[in-house]
């Protein structure tokens, strides 16, 4: 693998921790934010600061963590307020304000950003490796929460929030926690972005990124841990495949985000559900005539 | 004298959003969606309004044609994009219409140039003097303008037959149909007008900044998404308040508090605040 290739799959990790983490919220529970970015950049801006200030790598991205998973849980109380379109505009509201708050503050480095990031003190294979080992257990998690008891009440606040309370489900619990486990886990994300870019700055963590976030998590089939993780890769290295019409990339994206939700509102999770269906259908009818 | 002066000016801003935001607010009253490509055609109905005053001389004629012409757009936005998704849960929509408009912004770009154009007539630059402030042409033009069209529209809703059809359909649309109605077509107008106001719209605001650049739709339509949520999503009372209200607080946020929050950190600051207070809104019901 040459340097390239290593720092595109560095890349697909960390937007893998991202939209799992978003998954979380919006998949698993059923809560749209178009804010993650927000919580990204929470943890990449802790994480780098730690960093310059001299904490040791892994100090830092647990500080991004935790901070930025405070933040969501303070973000979750607003949604025990506001619900549906009311929540998607909102968590809007806290992406802008975290932009506003960065570029205003010199302290933070303002329009200019963060430079001159410490070396996490890994070459770039061995940061790579840590990184995919960081997704794998983060998919693991996603995957375990989704098979608990837990995932199972999440399931019923994102089907029904009012029949969820009645049967004695604590909605309230459920969406904090998932709002504090998702947006660590896009504070974690922010951490190893910070440490492997060694530069950040406030567009880096705008509306645009959050919608990139939501696409992910839409395209591959809002809920399904696979379906998340397989779009997360296509989208995070199509940009690199057009690279040739690169003019045209952005329209393409645009294009697609479209086509998906016009032809395959399910993602990619829908659509292979429903391919697998009908080849049972066709499977079963085979045998009746036979 | 500044007090004045700030609340002028909010004002003038309030009056643009409520350009913008009206038309969102129909939609979302009408069909539960964030109807985000309407930013797409407010940056259209920007373009289309220079391309034509710069060819013409004529704003006027400008304002017409686009507005016709953007019209026709958000009519074709509806049927292309939204109407076959509409049973599905909202974020399908909310997503396809980012997807559009992100397409919508890059044709911009790639037709247009990524600099943006601006007016070859400078007299649409002129400065008055109005009741002691330096106000220039095209503010005063533009909450005029906003007053006519917003009132007009109301009056539309008010007393006539479609308009009565049309606050029906809003109301109830499967009883609204056993009476007649036909839901469709109030759909189709429903986005003729909203996409129409918004062109007008994005015409004095590349007046008022003499831009016109493919991105000029992001930051407004953003604001009138806060708008609409403020006003109490799909209450167009609600809408015109809240843009107002928007107007004069970012305009008052900017001198006392802009060194710590950015003017867009400020509007969706005030949002944030008014929702913990108020979930619903500032207004309910529709």
């Amino acid at each position: 693998m040459g340097i390239y290739e290593i720092s595109l799959a560095t890349l697909v990790g960390i937007n893998i921790i991202l939209a799992l983490g978003l998954n979380m919220i919006s998949g698993f529970c059923g809560q749209i934010s178009l804010g993650h970015a927000a919580f990204y950049g929470i943890g990449a801006y802790t994480a780098a600061f730690m960093a310059k200030a001299g904490a040791p790598f892994p100090a830092a991205v647990l500080a991004g963590m935790v901070l930025a998973g405070l933040v969501g849980l303070a973000v979750g109380l607003t949604s025990l307020r506001v619900r549906h379109d009311f929540l998607a505009i909102t968590t809007m509201g806290v992406g802008f304000l975290f932009l506003g708050v960065v570029r205003q503050q010199e302290i933070l480095g303002g329009e200019l950003g963060v430079s001159g990031i410490p070396s996490p003190g890994l070459e770039k294979t061995g940061y790579m490796v840590l990184v995919l080992i960081l997704a794998a257990f983060f998919t693991a998690f996603s995957l375990w929460i989704k098979r608990s008891w837990m995932g199972f009440a999440f399931e019923a606040v994102a089907d029904d929030e009012d029949t969820a309370r009645v049967l004695t489900v604590d909605v309230a619990a459920c969406k904090l926690t998932a709002f504090a486990m998702g947006t660590a886990m896009a504070g974690v994300a922010g951490g190893l972005y910070a440490s492997f870019a060694r530069f950040i700055m406030p567009d880096d963590f705008g509306f645009i990124t959050s919608i990139t976030v939501l696409s992910m998590v839409a395209v591959g089939g809002i809920g399904s841990v696979f379906g998340v993780i397989i779009s997360t890769v296509i989208l995070t290295l199509m940009p690199e495949f057009f690279r040739f019409i690169s003019d045209y990339k952005l329209l393409l994206y645009g294009a697609l985000l479209f086509g998906v939700m016009r032809f395959a509102p399910e993602g990619l999770a829908g659509f292979t559900r429903a391919v697998r269906k009908a080849g049972i259908r066709s499977a079963g009818k085979k045998e009746a005539a036979g | 004298m500044l007090f004045f002066e700030l609340f002028v000016q909010g004002l003038i801003h309030g009056s643009m959003y409520a350009m913008i935001a009206v038309g969102l607010t129909l939609v979302y009253g009408l069909l539960r969606i964030l109807h985000v490509a309407h930013a797409g055609l407010f940056a259209l109905g920007g373009y289309l309004g220079l391309l034509i005053t710069n060819a013409t001389g004529s704003l006027a004629l400008a304002m017409i044609t686009s507005a016709l012409i953007v019209g026709l757009g958000g009519m074709l936005v509806y049927r292309l994009c939204y109407q076959p998704i509409l049973d599905r849960p909202p974020y399908v929509p909310l997503i396809a219409s980012i997807g559009v408009f992100i397409a919508m912004e890059e044709v911009f770009r790639l037709v247009f140039g990524p600099y943006g154009l601006t007016y070859n007539h400078p007299h649409l630059q002129s400065q008055v003097t109005l009741l002691g402030l330096n106000l220039r042409g095209a503010e005063i033009g533009m909450v005029i303008t906003a007053m006519v069209l917003l009132g007009g529209l109301s009056y539309l809703a008010q007393n006539t037959r479609i308009g009565i059809a049309w606050r029906a359909t809003v109301d109830d649309p499967e009883i609204a149909e056993s009476f007649g109605i036909d839901a469709v077509k109030v759909r189709y107008l429903n986005f003729f007008i909203g996409s129409g106001l918004a062109a007008v719209g994005g015409i004095f605001i590349s007046l008022l900044s003499n831009l016109v650049e493919p991105t000029m739709g992001g930051v407004p339509a953003y604001k009138a998404l806060a708008i609409i949520v403020l006003g109490g999503l799909g209450n167009v009372k609600g809408t015109l308040v809240a843009s107002l209200a928007l107007g004069v607080v970012e305009a008052f946020g900017t001198i006392y508090i802009g060194s710590y929050l950015d003017r867009d950190a400020i509007a969706f600051a005030f949002l944030i605040a008014v929702l913990m207070i108020r979930p619903q809104g500032l207004f309910t019901g529709r």
